[in-house]
Protein backbone atom coordinates (compact mmCIF):
# COMPACT_ATOMS: atom_id res chain seq x y z
CA UNK A 1 0.00 0.00 0.00
CA UNK A 2 1.26 3.28 -1.15
CA UNK A 3 1.86 6.22 1.99
CA UNK A 4 -0.13 8.87 0.71
CA UNK A 5 1.33 11.77 1.08
CA UNK A 6 5.31 11.24 0.31
CA UNK A 7 3.56 9.92 -2.82
CA UNK A 8 2.21 12.79 -3.70
CA UNK A 9 5.10 14.99 -2.64
CA UNK A 10 7.23 13.16 -4.88
CA UNK A 11 4.64 13.55 -7.93
CA UNK A 12 4.67 17.40 -7.01
CA UNK A 13 8.81 17.30 -6.67
CA UNK A 14 10.32 19.79 -9.88
CA UNK A 15 7.08 20.37 -10.87
CA UNK A 16 6.72 21.99 -14.58
CA UNK A 17 5.79 25.82 -15.19
CA UNK A 18 2.31 24.21 -16.98
CA UNK A 19 1.13 22.75 -14.10
CA UNK A 20 -1.95 23.71 -11.95
CA UNK A 21 -3.17 21.86 -9.31
CA UNK A 22 -6.76 21.24 -7.02
CA UNK A 23 -7.29 19.15 -4.01
CA UNK A 24 -10.78 18.42 -3.15
CA UNK A 25 -12.14 18.57 0.40
CA UNK A 26 -10.41 16.76 3.57
CA UNK A 27 -6.76 14.88 3.79
CA UNK A 28 -6.02 16.01 -0.09
CA UNK A 29 -5.76 19.54 0.84
CA UNK A 30 -3.31 18.93 3.63
CA UNK A 31 -1.15 16.79 1.52
CA UNK A 32 -0.99 18.83 -1.46
CA UNK A 33 0.16 21.74 1.15
CA UNK A 34 2.68 19.42 2.48
CA UNK A 35 4.50 19.41 -0.98
CA UNK A 36 5.45 23.17 -0.20
CA UNK A 37 2.87 26.48 -0.41
CA UNK A 38 2.48 27.23 -4.17
CA UNK A 39 0.74 29.76 -5.94
CA UNK A 40 0.28 27.77 -8.53
CA UNK A 41 -2.56 25.10 -5.92
CA UNK A 42 -6.03 25.56 -5.07
CA UNK A 43 -7.47 23.62 -2.11
CA UNK A 44 -11.06 23.17 -1.20
CA UNK A 45 -11.48 23.06 2.37
CA UNK A 46 -15.47 22.67 1.52
CA UNK A 47 -17.91 22.04 -0.52
CA UNK A 48 -17.40 18.09 -0.77
CA UNK A 49 -18.08 16.88 -4.26
CA UNK A 50 -17.36 19.52 -6.33
CA UNK A 51 -13.83 19.29 -6.90
CA UNK A 52 -14.18 17.31 -9.89
CA UNK A 53 -16.49 19.56 -11.56
CA UNK A 54 -14.45 22.68 -11.09
CA UNK A 55 -11.32 20.57 -11.91
CA UNK A 56 -13.31 20.22 -15.23
CA UNK A 57 -14.63 24.11 -15.68
CA UNK A 58 -10.39 24.98 -15.41
CA UNK A 59 -9.35 22.48 -17.57
CA UNK A 60 -11.51 23.74 -20.00
CA UNK A 61 -11.04 27.50 -19.66
CA UNK A 62 -7.28 26.86 -19.76
CA UNK A 63 -6.27 24.58 -22.20
CA UNK A 64 -2.68 25.69 -22.25
CA UNK A 65 -2.11 23.85 -19.16
CA UNK A 66 -1.46 20.41 -17.72
CA UNK A 67 -4.52 20.75 -14.88
CA UNK A 68 -4.30 17.74 -11.87
CA UNK A 69 -6.78 17.19 -9.29
CA UNK A 70 -6.39 15.14 -6.26
CA UNK A 71 -9.07 14.07 -4.36
CA UNK A 72 -10.57 11.83 -2.10
CA UNK A 73 -12.18 8.34 -2.47
CA UNK A 74 -14.92 10.10 -0.52
CA UNK A 75 -15.43 13.30 -2.13
CA UNK A 76 -15.40 11.47 -5.25
CA UNK A 77 -18.07 8.94 -4.62
CA UNK A 78 -20.26 12.01 -3.64
CA UNK A 79 -19.97 13.48 -7.40
CA UNK A 80 -19.93 10.24 -9.38
CA UNK A 81 -22.17 11.48 -12.30
CA UNK A 82 -19.28 14.29 -12.98
CA UNK A 83 -17.12 11.26 -13.81
CA UNK A 84 -19.36 10.94 -16.80
CA UNK A 85 -19.85 14.52 -17.90
CA UNK A 86 -16.25 14.83 -18.22
CA UNK A 87 -16.52 11.60 -20.28
CA UNK A 88 -18.66 13.35 -22.29
CA UNK A 89 -17.35 16.77 -22.42
CA UNK A 90 -13.48 15.72 -22.82
CA UNK A 91 -10.53 17.60 -21.84
CA UNK A 92 -7.19 16.77 -23.28
CA UNK A 93 -5.17 18.45 -20.13
CA UNK A 94 -7.53 17.02 -17.18
CA UNK A 95 -5.89 14.38 -14.83
CA UNK A 96 -7.75 13.01 -12.10
CA UNK A 97 -5.52 11.20 -8.99
CA UNK A 98 -8.02 9.71 -6.37
CA UNK A 99 -6.43 9.14 -3.26
CA UNK A 100 -8.69 6.19 -2.41
CA UNK A 101 -7.43 4.58 0.92
CA UNK A 102 -11.10 3.59 1.17
CA UNK A 103 -12.50 5.30 4.39
CA UNK A 104 -13.01 8.58 6.06
CA UNK A 105 -10.22 9.14 8.10
CA UNK A 106 -10.63 12.68 9.02
CA UNK A 107 -14.38 11.88 10.55
CA UNK A 108 -12.83 8.39 12.76
CA UNK A 109 -11.90 6.20 9.46
CA UNK A 110 -15.07 4.62 8.79
CA UNK A 111 -15.35 2.66 6.09
CA UNK A 112 -16.46 4.07 2.18
CA UNK A 113 -18.15 1.75 -0.96
CA UNK A 114 -14.30 1.30 -1.87
CA UNK A 115 -13.22 -0.98 0.92
CA UNK A 116 -16.80 -2.78 0.10
CA UNK A 117 -17.69 -3.85 -3.43
CA UNK A 118 -16.70 -0.53 -5.35
CA UNK A 119 -14.28 0.26 -7.82
CA UNK A 120 -13.59 3.71 -9.09
CA UNK A 121 -11.26 2.75 -11.95
CA UNK A 122 -14.68 0.52 -12.89
CA UNK A 123 -17.11 3.43 -12.58
CA UNK A 124 -14.88 5.87 -14.98
CA UNK A 125 -14.02 3.22 -17.46
CA UNK A 126 -18.15 2.65 -17.52
CA UNK A 127 -18.83 5.86 -17.72
CA UNK A 128 -16.41 6.44 -20.29
CA UNK A 129 -12.56 7.42 -19.53
CA UNK A 130 -11.12 5.07 -21.01
CA UNK A 131 -7.51 5.94 -19.68
CA UNK A 132 -8.31 4.62 -16.39
CA UNK A 133 -6.12 3.02 -14.26
CA UNK A 134 -5.10 1.40 -10.96
CA UNK A 135 -2.09 1.47 -9.04
CA UNK A 136 -1.01 0.05 -5.82
CA UNK A 137 2.71 0.31 -5.90
CA UNK A 138 5.18 3.03 -5.90
CA UNK A 139 6.89 2.13 -8.79
CA UNK A 140 4.62 2.92 -10.90
CA UNK A 141 5.36 7.07 -10.38
CA UNK A 142 6.74 7.48 -13.76
CA UNK A 143 3.40 6.05 -15.75
CA UNK A 144 1.80 8.66 -13.59
CA UNK A 145 4.13 11.53 -14.19
CA UNK A 146 3.52 10.30 -18.34
CA UNK A 147 -0.08 10.42 -18.03
CA UNK A 148 0.05 13.66 -15.95
CA UNK A 149 2.56 15.53 -17.99
CA UNK A 150 2.05 14.09 -21.78
CA UNK A 151 -0.98 11.80 -22.12
CA UNK A 152 -4.37 13.10 -23.96
CA UNK A 153 -6.49 13.31 -21.19
CA UNK A 154 -8.96 12.81 -19.53
CA UNK A 155 -7.46 10.72 -17.37
CA UNK A 156 -8.34 9.36 -14.05
CA UNK A 157 -6.11 7.37 -11.73
CA UNK A 158 -6.65 5.65 -8.74
CA UNK A 159 -3.91 5.10 -5.89
CA UNK A 160 -4.80 2.50 -3.25
CA UNK A 161 -3.14 3.87 -0.17
CA UNK A 162 -3.20 3.62 3.59
CA UNK A 163 -5.70 4.33 5.31
CA UNK A 164 -3.61 6.84 8.20
CA UNK A 165 -4.14 9.86 9.63
CA UNK A 166 -1.50 12.47 8.79
CA UNK A 167 -1.06 15.91 10.58
CA UNK A 168 -2.56 18.60 9.18
CA UNK A 169 -1.02 21.26 6.55
CA UNK A 170 -2.81 24.99 5.93
CA UNK A 171 -3.17 26.44 2.86
CA UNK A 172 -2.29 29.80 2.54
CA UNK A 173 -5.30 31.24 3.10
CA UNK A 174 -8.40 29.89 4.62
CA UNK A 175 -10.24 32.58 2.91
CA UNK A 176 -11.62 31.32 -0.50
CA UNK A 177 -11.13 34.76 -2.05
CA UNK A 178 -7.61 34.87 -0.88
CA UNK A 179 -7.07 31.07 -2.26
CA UNK A 180 -8.76 31.71 -5.46
CA UNK A 181 -7.51 34.77 -6.71
CA UNK A 182 -3.73 34.30 -5.32
CA UNK A 183 -4.37 30.96 -7.78
CA UNK A 184 -5.41 33.20 -10.72
CA UNK A 185 -2.55 35.36 -10.40
CA UNK A 186 -0.43 32.43 -11.20
CA UNK A 187 -2.04 31.97 -14.62
CA UNK A 188 -1.06 34.40 -17.27
CA UNK A 189 -2.74 32.62 -20.58
CA UNK B 1 -38.47 38.08 -38.31
CA UNK B 2 -38.87 34.22 -37.85
CA UNK B 3 -40.80 33.15 -34.79
CA UNK B 4 -37.65 31.97 -32.83
CA UNK B 5 -36.26 35.63 -33.14
CA UNK B 6 -39.07 37.07 -30.64
CA UNK B 7 -38.92 34.67 -28.37
CA UNK B 8 -37.31 36.04 -25.05
CA UNK B 9 -34.20 33.09 -24.79
CA UNK B 10 -33.08 35.16 -27.86
CA UNK B 11 -32.85 38.30 -24.93
CA UNK B 12 -31.22 36.09 -22.59
CA UNK B 13 -28.98 34.80 -25.30
CA UNK B 14 -28.41 38.59 -26.47
CA UNK B 15 -26.94 38.86 -22.78
CA UNK B 16 -24.63 36.02 -22.74
CA UNK B 17 -23.03 37.32 -25.51
CA UNK B 18 -22.73 40.96 -24.70
CA UNK B 19 -21.49 40.26 -21.56
CA UNK B 20 -19.17 37.09 -22.70
CA UNK B 21 -20.85 34.14 -21.32
CA UNK B 22 -18.80 31.45 -22.62
CA UNK B 23 -19.28 28.40 -20.74
CA UNK B 24 -23.13 27.19 -20.15
CA UNK B 25 -23.99 24.10 -18.26
CA UNK B 26 -27.89 22.46 -17.76
CA UNK B 27 -29.81 19.53 -16.30
CA UNK B 28 -32.48 20.17 -19.33
CA UNK B 29 -35.93 21.86 -18.84
CA UNK B 30 -38.19 22.73 -21.26
CA UNK B 31 -38.43 26.23 -20.55
CA UNK B 32 -34.68 26.85 -21.56
CA UNK B 33 -34.86 24.15 -24.73
CA UNK B 34 -34.84 27.17 -27.32
CA UNK B 35 -32.19 28.68 -25.46
CA UNK B 36 -29.33 25.48 -24.79
CA UNK B 37 -30.28 25.37 -28.56
CA UNK B 38 -29.22 28.63 -29.36
CA UNK B 39 -26.01 28.23 -27.19
CA UNK B 40 -24.78 25.14 -28.84
CA UNK B 41 -25.27 26.46 -32.65
CA UNK B 42 -22.51 29.04 -31.17
CA UNK B 43 -19.22 27.84 -31.48
CA UNK B 44 -17.85 30.60 -29.11
CA UNK B 45 -20.14 28.83 -25.98
CA UNK B 46 -19.08 25.69 -24.26
CA UNK B 47 -22.30 23.88 -23.56
CA UNK B 48 -22.46 20.78 -21.01
CA UNK B 49 -25.06 18.74 -19.91
CA UNK B 50 -24.91 17.31 -16.23
CA UNK B 51 -25.98 14.66 -14.31
CA UNK B 52 -26.75 17.43 -11.77
CA UNK B 53 -27.44 20.42 -10.89
CA UNK B 54 -24.90 20.81 -8.07
CA UNK B 55 -21.89 20.41 -11.04
CA UNK B 56 -22.49 23.22 -12.61
CA UNK B 57 -21.96 25.40 -9.47
CA UNK B 58 -18.00 23.93 -9.38
CA UNK B 59 -17.88 23.96 -13.17
CA UNK B 60 -18.30 27.68 -13.01
CA UNK B 61 -16.43 28.57 -10.14
CA UNK B 62 -13.63 26.26 -12.56
CA UNK B 63 -14.65 28.45 -15.45
CA UNK B 64 -14.28 31.63 -13.64
CA UNK B 65 -10.77 30.70 -12.13
CA UNK B 66 -9.70 30.13 -15.97
CA UNK B 67 -10.92 33.64 -16.77
CA UNK B 68 -13.99 32.69 -18.22
CA UNK B 69 -17.62 33.81 -17.23
CA UNK B 70 -20.65 31.08 -17.26
CA UNK B 71 -23.92 30.55 -16.97
CA UNK B 72 -26.37 27.32 -14.91
CA UNK B 73 -29.67 26.95 -16.21
CA UNK B 74 -31.82 24.77 -14.39
CA UNK B 75 -35.37 23.98 -13.36
CA UNK B 76 -36.86 25.23 -9.67
CA UNK B 77 -36.41 21.16 -8.85
CA UNK B 78 -32.88 21.65 -9.09
CA UNK B 79 -31.90 24.34 -6.67
CA UNK B 80 -32.40 21.78 -3.65
CA UNK B 81 -29.23 19.86 -5.58
CA UNK B 82 -27.46 22.56 -4.99
CA UNK B 83 -27.31 24.12 -1.51
CA UNK B 84 -24.22 23.45 -0.09
CA UNK B 85 -22.23 23.54 -3.27
CA UNK B 86 -23.25 27.42 -3.43
CA UNK B 87 -20.68 28.06 -0.52
CA UNK B 88 -18.14 26.95 -2.71
CA UNK B 89 -18.91 30.78 -4.94
CA UNK B 90 -20.06 32.43 -1.43
CA UNK B 91 -16.71 32.07 -0.09
CA UNK B 92 -14.72 32.18 -2.55
CA UNK B 93 -16.31 35.10 -4.24
CA UNK B 94 -16.85 33.80 -7.50
CA UNK B 95 -19.51 35.30 -9.78
CA UNK B 96 -21.92 33.01 -10.15
CA UNK B 97 -24.75 33.27 -12.10
CA UNK B 98 -27.89 31.01 -12.42
CA UNK B 99 -31.11 31.27 -14.33
CA UNK B 100 -33.79 28.88 -12.88
CA UNK B 101 -37.29 27.94 -14.67
CA UNK B 102 -39.92 27.84 -12.23
CA UNK B 103 -42.18 25.14 -12.10
CA UNK B 104 -45.22 24.33 -8.95
CA UNK B 105 -46.18 27.91 -8.90
CA UNK B 106 -48.66 29.26 -11.79
CA UNK B 107 -51.23 26.09 -12.93
CA UNK B 108 -49.24 23.51 -12.04
CA UNK B 109 -49.83 20.31 -13.26
CA UNK B 110 -47.78 17.75 -11.31
CA UNK B 111 -48.29 17.89 -7.25
CA UNK B 112 -44.44 16.52 -6.68
CA UNK B 113 -43.49 19.88 -8.02
CA UNK B 114 -45.21 22.05 -5.69
CA UNK B 115 -42.31 21.45 -2.64
CA UNK B 116 -39.29 22.57 -4.54
CA UNK B 117 -41.19 25.61 -6.09
CA UNK B 118 -42.34 26.70 -3.10
CA UNK B 119 -38.69 26.30 -1.35
CA UNK B 120 -36.74 27.82 -4.37
CA UNK B 121 -36.63 31.60 -3.59
CA UNK B 122 -36.03 31.03 -0.20
CA UNK B 123 -33.65 28.38 -0.31
CA UNK B 124 -31.60 30.69 -3.05
CA UNK B 125 -31.88 33.42 -0.17
CA UNK B 126 -30.76 30.90 2.32
CA UNK B 127 -27.63 30.47 0.79
CA UNK B 128 -26.83 34.61 0.35
CA UNK B 129 -27.70 34.48 -3.50
CA UNK B 130 -29.32 37.84 -4.48
CA UNK B 131 -32.54 36.99 -6.45
CA UNK B 132 -34.19 38.30 -9.59
CA UNK B 133 -37.52 37.05 -10.85
CA UNK B 134 -39.05 37.80 -14.47
CA UNK B 135 -43.03 37.31 -14.65
CA UNK B 136 -43.37 38.98 -18.01
CA UNK B 137 -41.46 38.61 -21.47
CA UNK B 138 -40.60 41.88 -22.19
CA UNK B 139 -39.08 41.87 -18.85
CA UNK B 140 -36.53 38.82 -19.75
CA UNK B 141 -33.50 40.52 -21.25
CA UNK B 142 -32.74 43.64 -18.65
CA UNK B 143 -33.68 41.60 -15.61
CA UNK B 144 -31.00 38.79 -17.32
CA UNK B 145 -29.00 41.82 -17.69
CA UNK B 146 -29.18 43.30 -14.68
CA UNK B 147 -28.49 39.90 -12.61
CA UNK B 148 -25.28 39.11 -14.47
CA UNK B 149 -23.54 42.28 -13.93
CA UNK B 150 -24.90 41.97 -10.54
CA UNK B 151 -23.09 38.69 -10.87
CA UNK B 152 -19.78 39.71 -12.19
CA UNK B 153 -19.07 43.14 -11.12
CA UNK B 154 -19.49 42.81 -7.85
CA UNK B 155 -17.87 38.78 -7.62
CA UNK B 156 -21.49 37.36 -5.84
CA UNK B 157 -24.08 35.19 -6.53
CA UNK B 158 -27.38 35.73 -8.51
CA UNK B 159 -30.21 33.84 -9.64
CA UNK B 160 -32.87 34.21 -12.03
CA UNK B 161 -36.27 33.03 -11.57
CA UNK B 162 -38.27 32.27 -14.55
CA UNK B 163 -41.79 32.70 -13.61
CA UNK B 164 -44.34 29.47 -14.86
CA UNK B 165 -46.80 32.39 -15.73
CA UNK B 166 -44.35 33.23 -18.69
CA UNK B 167 -43.11 30.33 -19.32
CA UNK B 168 -46.75 28.29 -19.34
CA UNK B 169 -47.69 25.26 -17.49
CA UNK B 170 -47.32 22.01 -19.66
CA UNK B 171 -51.20 20.01 -18.55
CA UNK B 172 -50.42 16.47 -19.00
CA UNK B 173 -52.61 13.96 -20.59
CA UNK B 174 -53.19 10.41 -19.68
CA UNK B 175 -52.76 7.94 -22.78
Amino acid sequence: MIERRPFVQKILNNRKDNLRVVSGIGTSTWDLMSAGDNEGNFGFIGAMGQSIPFALGLAKAKPNYRILLFTGDGDTLMSLGSIATIANHPVSNLTIIVLDNESYVETGSQPTATAGKTDLELIAKGSGISNSYTVKSENDYQKIMTTVYEEDGPSFIVVKCQAKATPLVFPHSFDGSVSINRFMGSMKS
Amino acid sequence: MTEIAKDWRNDIYAVFKDLNVTVVSHVPDAGHTPLINLCEKDNEIDVVTLTTEQDGVGLSCGAYAGGKRSALLMQSSGVGNCINALALPNICRVPFLTLVSMRGEWGEFVPWQVPMGLGTPKVLEAMDIKVFRADYKEEVGSTVDAAARFAFNTNRSAAVLLSQKMIGAKQFKNG
